[in-house]
């Protein structure tokens, strides 16, 4: 059934190919469309036409269609073939006929044979029985046929195409001497009858051949098969088959087996440290351009969304691409590797410009590849988790270690990358890692599971008393016992956590002495939290910088001045500035934070010491804020003049103005000079400690007079900091007047230590090396507004055909319209052409009944004319 | 401890105790004096009370002696006119009924003595009794007036009573601010309010003549509260509130006379102010004058020379004689010579943090409107304010930025500022004097402000934001800077943090392992500080 329409169609098709090609050779059946224009890359199909065949077609399908119909209008009768499968289209016309073939059969046997037991029809094929071609004796009988074929022996071709000249010519020839007996009897029939029986005769002799030719076969088939039984048995493969049997099964299942088998994937090609290196500089990269996009203000929303992307296996469980990214990154003047790279050899710089390029085309590799690490993060830590499970039955000391050992060696890993060493991790020494754990076992130990604070209270009762260590310990692990995979509630309450934990933070520093050290370690737990829920840090952070900001505007408004920030406010501020990013343009955490220090920097008026210490750490804070973006802060450079003018001797004449919060001569004003010049001799550069904000126990003066020069040497420091920030700015000689002239006629005057000189000599190189000279100002160049042209735009054209400048919808509703009207056209046309084909027929049949009305009239006058002349010949006759 | 508590607990109880029952002897004294004449010697005992040390007695007393005197005086039982001394009278031949008035006459100039001793009492309360009771006195005698009134030009006030007040208030010692604050319900009734103000000014002048020429800080700050609560009514239909009614030549009474307010309101600022003030008190008048002062005076043109002096002083000072200064320009068409020079020379970085920051720039912004100006002034003071702008906080940054782009917008020829495509290309020094004075001479139009160009790279988005509007052309509508004059830090960060409609947050991406280490620039507080 299936193959049959196929066969059919191919053979419709031969059948048309046939007939069009004479069609088309046919120079009176074709029309040339003729174009207007030749157009490059279009396929024209109707550049020819066959008008004449194409109506006969047409004229042919009505005929069998609507001509029927018309005929067999108003008539009720009707015939009905009933001969099996007329009506089925679906059936083939072979099948049709062999279907009514067997039918018609059967109906005969049934009718004859009812009672016929034995006899069978015989079966033949070209007029011989089937049963007897069973046998096949008859093997030669192609080669026999075809040797029959082409046996073209001259005489045979003479006789069958020599038109009877050659036997002709035989007789004249050959047969002489009967020439004379009987010319006669030798008649064509005689000769033909002669020919037949030598074919005849040489047939039978072929088939006694054949005959005998299969005799011989037969017997020799025999003979073999007598040997045949003796060489089995002698071989050995006799013996060895019936094992072989169960052997090849084996094998076919084994076949099989591999065949349904999974097939093993191409596994990821094990990463070469370079690769790795180059990976997690690429990965980098792109977050710095990220992070500069999002400095110049533009399209935050994009490179936000890039950033939190997570993957299908993501577990959302706060599991952060880092550990070995976050040590590559080298900055150099706040261009992020164009410098390195320019110093590093061509090869790295090459690799650079590619991953450039591949940035933008090659996201959804690189997430791609952001996946894998999360996994290897994850399965890293999951291996973590459970080496700390099995640690924890035998040895607990040692899994209360993992984390810091994990942190250890990621701190290993960076130095080791800022070395940029790409060799396996160095084996840490066991015998260090035996001591921590001797020492943690000498601690109290530490329950594993921890519930998570509900409240801040409950916080502070889970980490009072421990060693810092220990706190952030615990800290880890109630993240990790309330992991938010674990149960519903958990991401709310580690939400909750990161909350109490600034709190905490905050309580810490206001202690007396402040817990630094404390702060210190929550710091990485933090961290963590924070890229787990950025909203609630996000939340959290705010919520103290505006309560802060509120306070001090509230304090403002009363005084007109504040006092400066305490020192948990200024860990705040650093704390946000590690967990947000400082050099976004506009960032919802890090801006009011940066206000907020510019307006501490502005309002709060220096009166002490520690003022003045407050305010450095400001500025440091500040520096810090500012130095991936370069931005300019006023204050800041206001601040650290000032902080420079303090420590002016002589303050009659000034030569530049000072701005508030300080004032040119006053109460406050000589803070940072020194009591004695003598104790410079003693000084040296040391850190300051960050609890000297609020507290410090200066007992004589030449403790005084050291913290002096220790706030000195770190304001010049940052004045120098600040000078290779700002040396771009246009501006930057008038910015840095004031210190320029506080530096050069007031501060050198005076004996200082030569750290310091050295600190003043490069300040002042820095400033007098800018330049001072600019282009004016231009405004940016704008494009001209073009005048309206009454040319025709021509638009370099891509897509032929195909409708551009808009929607797919609107695209689509156009192609449906232009269809339903070619379609509409079409049916008209047709139906046009319908009601012409009836009128032609209507109109013959008309034309066909005249005539045969004229013809039967005829004949009817005809056969009345005969008639009367009849009768009038027998009336003439009569007279006669 | 605890016995002393107890100790103090018993002594509170019984002083209590005493103080109601001398409230209700005060009382019944009161009451049988007005009685009988016969317990008219009562009145040394409520008398002894007034001078007593307990202060609850004493304002018990204080209102006893209110009831009493002014029941007296309405019963017109003071003696009226000339008072003859004490033992005269007693012994004088006087019918009994005016010995009785002369009497009570006399016991109640030494309550009036005793009352004004009061007013400079430690306690408040006190005084406030005091106050109030001599003004109630005020009031009964200006109903019954105890002088013969027909050769007087004062009608029926009590002037002495007033001005006796007035010298107790205007203490040179101590603060009575909060008891000028209760006077100020006083200064409600127009004649008070005028006899108020011309004794003010007898006693100013009294008093700083005998300074001679040295501020006194405490009075002078008395006089300053007192004087800042005088409001003039602004017409004449205002004046009907009086103490004392006046039933005939009322047209004539001055107190009843607007201009006559005027004259003497102005009087008294002027002699206030042509003595040396503490600095702070100079702010103080300044802050008010514009539109507390001037208005009210008759002739405000008289104020020129305090505003012209102030002005010079320079500083906050001259900032807030602006205010003054151009009403009187505005209004009264004062002519100042080489005032935008001397506004020029006001503008150093101070007025970015001065609390009077908003009303400067109102102000300059209304003195720079004028279209009339000559260019090279104007790109004077965009010059300069620019050049300051680079030691301004944010707040101030949005509105110097606004202020500037407006002087360019109403001075087309200012654009030369920002932009000047010159012929020559090659970069120059900024041609800008930033201590010439006179802003002729400065050269800013020479200048470009590369200093906006600066602030493109400032910390704050908005700021930075601002200061790119100068790459391309100012668009034609003025900015209104009255809607940032007050903003403040605070609302500042408002804007950031109240944000909703945050997507994500960024976060920063170099894992963070210590407190000093990292985040943002590297290791700048690491450097210069340690934990501990």
């Amino acid at each position: 059934m299936g193959k049959a329409p196929k066969k059919r169609n191919l053979a419709d098709k031969v059948r048309k190919t046939k007939t069009s090609t004479e069609i088309k050779n046919n120079p009176f059946e074709v029309k040339i469309n003729r174009k207007k224009f030749d157009i490059l890359g279009r396929k024209s199909k109707h550049d020819v036409g066959l008008p004449g065949v194409s109506r006969s077609k047409a004229i042919n399908k009505r005929k069998e269609t609507l001509l029927k119909e018309y005929k067999q209008k108003n008539k009720s009768n009707k015939l009905i073939d009933r001969r099996f499968g007329e009506y089925d289209t679906k059936m083939a016309p072979e099948d049709k006929i062999l279907q009514r073939f067997a039918m018609e059969r059967q109906r005969v046997h049934d009718k004859k044979d009812v009672y016929n037991l034995n006899e069978e029809e015989e079966l033949t094929h070209y007029g011989q029985s089937l049963a007897e071609m069973e046998k096949f004796n008859d093997l030669v009988n192609s080669d026999d046929e075809s040797e029959e074929k082409g046996l073209l022996s001259a005489e045979l071709t003479a006789s069958h195409f020599g038109g009877g000249g050659g036997l002709l010519k035989k007789k004249t020839s050959g047969d002489q001497q009967e020439e004379e007996g009987n010319q006669r009897a030798k008649s064509r029939q005689e000769l033909i009858e002669e020919l037949i029986q030598k074919s005849k005769q040489e047939k039978r002799e072929r088939q006694v051949q054949k005959e005998e030719a299969q005799e011989l076969t037969e017997k020799l088939d025999q003979e073999w098969k007598s040997i045949q039984a003796l060489m089995v048995k002698k071989t050995p493969k006799g013996e060895d088959k019936p094992e072989e049997k169960p052997k090849l099964e084996e094998y076919d299942m084994r076949v099989r087996e591999l065949g349904f088998e999974m097939k093993a994937q191409p596994s990821e090609k094990m990463k070469t440290p370079e690769e790795l290196a180059r990976e997690a500089k690429e990965k980098l990269q792109k977050l710095e351009a990220d992070r500069l996009r999002r400095m110049m203000g533009d399209e935050v929303g994009d490179s936000a969304q890039s950033q939190v992307h997570m993957s299908a296996d993501d577990l959302n469980d706060g599991f952060i691409l880092d550990k070995e990214d976050k040590k590559t990154l080298s900055y150099q003047d706040g261009k992020w590797n164009i410098g390195e790279e320019s110093g590093d050899d061509k090869d790295e710089d090459e690799e650079g410009g590619e991953s450039d390029e591949e940035d933008d085309g090659d996201e959804e590799e690189e997430e791609g590849e952001e996946e894998e690490e999360n996994d290897e993060e994850q399965d890293e830590e999951e291996e973590e988790q459970e080496g700390g499970s099995e640690e924890g039955g035998s040895e607990e000391e040692e899994d209360g270690h993992s984390d810091l050992d994990s942190e250890q060696e990621s701190e290993d890993g960076e130095r080791k990358q800022e070395d940029e060493e790409t060799r396996a991790k160095p084996s840490k020494s066991l015998s260090k890692e035996e001591l921590k754990a001797q020492q943690e076992a000498a601690k109290a130990e530490l329950p594993y599971t921890f519930t998570a604070p509900e409240s801040y209270s409950d916080l502070k009762d889970l980490l009072h008393g421990h060693t810092p260590d220990n706190q952030r310990i615990i800290v880890a692990r109630t993240q990790k016992c309330n992991h938010p995979s674990l149960a519903a509630g958990n991401k709310l309450k580690l939400q909750k956590l990161f909350g109490f934990l600034s709190e905490y933070i905050g309580e810490l520093a206001t202690r007396s002495p402040p817990e630094l050290a404390t702060i210190d370690r929550l710091i990485p737990e933090m961290y963590t939290l924070c890229q787990t829920f950025p909203d609630a840090a996000c939340k959290a952070m705010q919520t103290v910088l505006g309560d802060a900001g509120h306070s001090m505007e509230e304090v403002l408004e009363v005084k007109g001045h504040v006092a400066f920030p305490t020192l948990d406010m200024l860990i705040y501020l650093k704390v946000t500035a590690l967990l947000f990013p400082t050099s976004d343009f506009r960032h919802p955490v890090t801006t009011p934070a940066l206000l907020y220090i510019s307006q501490a920097l502005t309002k709060c008026p220096v009166r002490s010491l520690q003022d003045v210490t407050s305010g450095l750490v400001l500025c440091c804070l500040a520096v810090e804020y500012v130095s991936f973006s370069k931005r300019f802060m006023p204050e800041l450079i206001n601040f650290l003049a000032g902080t420079l003018h303090l420590a002016v001797q002589d303050k009659t004449s000034l030569g530049y103005t000072v701005v508030p919060p300080f004032r040119p001569s006053g109460k406050c004003s000589d803070l940072l000079v020194l009591s004695d010049y003598e104790s410079c001799k003693s000084w040296s550069k040391k850190s300051l400690p960050l609890s000297a904000t609020h507290h410090m126990d200066l007992r004589n003066d030449l403790d005084r007079d050291h913290h002096r020069l220790m706030c000195l040497s770190t304001c010049l420091d940052l004045v120098k900091r600040c000078c290779l920030l700002y040396k771009d700015l246009v501006s930057f000689t008038c910015i840095f007047q004031p210190i320029r002239t506080l530096l050069s006629k007031h501060l050198s005057s005076q004996t200082l230590p030569e750290l310091l000189q050295e600190l003043y000599g490069e300040i002042l190189e820095t400033i007098s090396s800018a330049p001072v000279t600019h282009a004016r100002l231009v405004l940016d160049k704008k494009k001209p507004i073009p005048l309206k042209l009454l040319t025709p735009k021509i638009v370099e054209v891509l897509d032929y055909g195909k409708k551009r400048g808009s929607t797919r919808e609107e695209r689509e509703k156009e192609r449906l319209k232009h269809k339903y009207k070619k379609e509409f056209k079409g049916a008209l046309r047709e139906i046009r052409k319908d009601s012409r084909f009836l009128a032609r027929e209507k109109l013959s049949e008309v034309m066909n009944r005249d005539a045969e009305r004229k013809r039967k009239v005829k004949e009817l006058f005809g056969s009345l004319a005969t008639q009367e002349g009849e009768w009038k010949a027998l009336k003439r006759r009569k007279r006669k | 401890m605890a016995p002393a508590k107890k100790r103090n607990v018993s002594l509170s109880k019984t002083t209590q105790q005493s103080v109601k029952k001398a409230k209700t002897d005060l009382n019944g004294k009161v009451d049988s004096i007005l009685e009988s004449r016969k317990h008219a010697n009562d009145v040394f005992d409520i008398l002894e009370v007034l001078e007593s040390e307990k202060e609850k007695d004493v304002v018990s007393a204080v209102d006893a002696c209110s009831k009493l005197f002014c029941a007296l005086l309405e019963r017109k039982e003071l003696f009226v006119g000339k008072l003859p001394v004490e033992e005269d009278a007693l012994s004088g031949e006087y019918s009994a009924e005016q010995k009785y008035h002369m009497f009570m006459r006399h016991r109640y100039n030494s309550c009036v003595e005793i009352l004004l001793e009061h007013l400079s009492h430690e306690l408040h309360e006190v005084k406030e009794s005091a106050l109030c009771c001599l003004m109630k006195f005020a009031a009964g005698e200006g109903q019954h007036p105890l002088e013969d009134l027909d050769w007087s030009e004062h009608y029926s006030f009590p002037r002495e009573l007033i001005q006796a007040v007035m010298d107790r208030l205007l203490s040179k010692t101590t603060d009575n601010s909060l008891l000028i604050s209760r006077f100020q319900e006083f200064l409600e009734m127009d004649d008070v309010r005028f006899y108020v103000i011309s004794s003010i000014r007898e006693n100013v002048g009294k008093v700083m003549d005998k300074s001679k020429g040295a501020a006194l800080p405490v009075y002078q700050s008395n006089v300053f509260t007192l004087m800042s609560n005088i409001s003039v009514p602004s017409q004449q239909s205002e004046l009907t509130n009086f103490m004392v009614k006046q039933e005939a030549k009322h047209k004539d009474w001055k107190a009843a006379n607007l201009n006559e307010h005027k004259r003497v309101f102005e009087r008294m600022w002027l002699g206030f102010l042509k003595h040396k003030l503490p600095s702070n008190m100079y702010k103080k008048v300044l802050v008010i004058l514009h539109d507390s002062i001037l208005p009210h005076m008759s002739k405000p043109t008289l104020m020129i020379d305090f505003l012209t002096a102030a002005y010079e002083v320079g500083g906050a000072i001259s900032l807030l004689a602006l205010n003054g200064l151009f009403v009187l320009i505005h209004q009264h068409n004062l002519d100042y010579p080489d005032f935008y020079k001397k506004l020029y020379n006001l503008l150093d970085p101070s007025i970015f943090h001065v609390k009077y920051r908003a009303r400067f720039f109102h102000l300059a912004n209304l003195f720079l409107s004028s279209s009339h100006l000559p260019v090279y002034l104007v790109a004077a003071f965009a010059k300069r304010l620019a050049r300051l702008a680079l030691t301004a906080p944010p707040t101030a940054l949005l509105i110097v930025l606004p202020f500037i782009y407006n002087l360019i917008r109403r001075h087309p020829s200012c654009r030369v500022l920002i932009h000047k495509p010159s012929t020559e290309d090659e970069p120059l020094e900024d041609p800008y004097l930033m201590d010439e004075e006179d802003p002729a001479q400065c050269c800013a139009l020479e200048s470009s402000l590369w200093e906006i160009k600066t602030l493109q790279k400032h910390h704050h988005p908005d700021v930075a934001k601002a200061a790119m509007l100068i790459n391309t052309p100012l668009p034609e509508k003025e900015d209104d800077i009255s809607e940032v004059l007050e903003i403040t830090t605070y609302e500042l960060m408002e804007r950031d943090l109240k944000q909703k409609q945050i997507k994500s947050i960024p976060l920063e991406f170099e894992t963070a392992t210590q407190l000093l280490k990292g985040g943002g620039g590297g290791d700048v507080l690491a450097q210069h500080f340690c934990l501990d």
